[in-house]
This record gives C-alpha cells, sequence and structure tokens, in this order.
C-alpha cells in the first residue's frame, strides 16, 4: 500500500482536475473504501480542484495516508498561490456565492468528507480533506 | 470532444461521457440548445449513465441545460443517475432540482412520449 505514495499532481489546466479525482478514487479503490465513499472523496477533490485552478490560478494536489483513533484513512492536500479566501467562515455557509453565483462548494465538500481543514491568506491557500475506513 | 445528440421522432437523445472538461461541458450545453432549435424538437432524453460522479459544476450544466431546454418549448428527462451519484449530490445539497429524471432510458422515453402526446391533445392516445 505505501508503494503508492507519495503522490502530488500539478493542478494547471481543466483535464488535471480530471486526473486528481481519478487517482484519488484509484488510491481509495486499492484501499478498500466502498463505492459511496470512493465517490464522496472523489467528489470533494473535483470541487477543491476547481477551486484551486479557478479562483488559485493553479496549484498542486498531493495524496498521503493518514491515521486517526487508529483508522486508516486517505489525506488529500490542495494547495494554490492564489489571492485567498477572504472570509473562511463566510465561505463555509451555505448560500454564500461569489463566482459567478456557485460560491466556492466548500459547505458541499465538507459534508462528503470526514474531516476538513482550510487554511488561507493572500498568496497561499491549503485545503486538508480526510476520508477513513470504517467510520 | 464532441458529444454525440442522435434524434428519434422528435425526441433528442444523449448521453454525458464521463469526465468531460469543463469546457466540453459548456460545449455540450451549447450544442444540445442548438440542436433542440434547429431540429425542433419536442423533447430531450440526458442519459447520464456513465458519470461515476457528478460534481457542482456538472449538476449546474445539467440543471441549466434543462431549464433552457425547457424555455424553448422541450420536455427534458435525465436517466441513468448512478446511486453513488444520487449520494453526493444529496448530500451535497446539489441534487437536481426541478427536472424530471428515470431510471433508464426505456422509461425515459415513455415519460417523453406522454407528455409530448398529451400537450399535442393527441386523441388517438384516448
Amino acid at each position: 500500500m505505501d508503494s503508492l505514495f507519495p503522490v502530488r499532481l500539478d493542478i494547471l489546466a481543466q483535464v488535471d482536475i480530471i486526473f486528481c479525482r481519478q487517482k484519488v478514487r484509484e488510491i481509495a479503490v486499492a484501499w478498500g473504501f466502498g463505492l459511496a465513499d470512493q465517490t464522496r472523496l472523489a467528489t470533494a477533490v473535483s470541487e477543491l480542484t476547481r477551486n484551486a485552478l479557478e479562483h488559485g490560478g493553479g496549484g498542486s494536489c498531493q495524496i498521503v495516508p493518514c491515521q486517526k483513533n487508529g483508522r486508516d484513512g486517505i489525506r488529500v492536500v490542495i494547495e494554490d498561490n492564489g489571492p485567498g479566501i477572504a472570509d473562511i467562515a463566510q465561505a463555509l455557509q451555505d448560500g454564500y456565492s461569489t463566482h459567478r453565483g456557485m460560491g466556492l462548494g466548500l459547505p458541499a465538500a465538507k459534508r462528503l468528507v470526514h474531516g476538513m481543514d482550510i487554511e488561507s491568506r493572500p498568496g497561499r491557500t491549503v485545503l486538508l480533506i480526510e476520508m477513513f475506513l470504517n467510520n | 470532444m464532441k458529444v454525440a445528440i442522435m434524434k428519434l421522432g422528435d425526441v433528442l437523445i444523449t448521453a454525458i461521457p464521463v469526465d468531460l472538461t469543463d469546457e466540453d461541458a459548456v460545449m455540450f450545453q451549447s450544442d444540445l440548445l442548438g440542436e433542440i432549435n434547429t431540429r425542433d424538437a419536442k423533447g430531450v432524453i440526458i442519459d447520464i449513465s456513465a458519470l461515476d460522479l457528478v460534481d457542482s459544476y456538472m449538476a449546474r450544466i445539467i440543471n441549466d441545460s434543462a431549464t433552457m431546454a425547457g424555455l424553448l418549448g422541450a420536455e427534458v428527462v435525465v436517466c441513468g443517475m448512478q446511486p453513488q451519484v444520487t449520494i453526493t449530490l444529496i448530500e451535497m445539497g446539489r441534487e437536481l432540482l426541478g427536472v424530471d429524471t428515470a431510471l433508464n432510458l426505456d422509461l425515459a422515453m415513455e415519460i417523453i412520449l406522454a407528455k409530448t402526446h398529451s400537450e399535442r391533445g393527441d386523441q388517438r392516445d384516448g
């Protein structure tokens, strides 16, 4: 299982959104995640990598193993060097819209995964999501 | 990638392929609306059975396509939504609002035909 890691993908174009979510799904399958959790995680990665591309001007996606309370999981870290999220609390609220009325989809993505952390300042935004087996 | 749009009677049938880029998705939407217009379609079936995930962008493309088609006077049915896609859409809160759905293409066609015939006041069908 460790031979799958580390995985680091660049987010430079729209195809990279697809590569990242396919890679995450591939790893989730190898780890024995069920179809529903595979899809949740891949969908969240799709949302966040799109944000990194469209709002962050591009970035990177890292996939690493993680552990919590004795449970194995997958952690995906999506970074960009864009202008950042001005008000994270606001961005995490349902119904908050910026770009073309869609918002960042953060509350939606957060509902799909087991854990999400956000750090953002002008020049650097880091989104961390985690999904655990048998949560 | 150009998505194929076929016509059967007055109904356009199209299947969204897996892993369409955002650009291709926008082109698909534009092509579909163009086809409804030029081929005078009364109904549209959008089959999404190839999609192993639908994120908020694709959900919006599908939703907007259905709304726009409706404005052009066409009935729209989306069919083939995979169960894992249904789950994530509901959990995200991005369910396809206001779009009629069917389990598969056969049922979608039944619905479209029933809707388009009833609108024409087709007496033959009783």
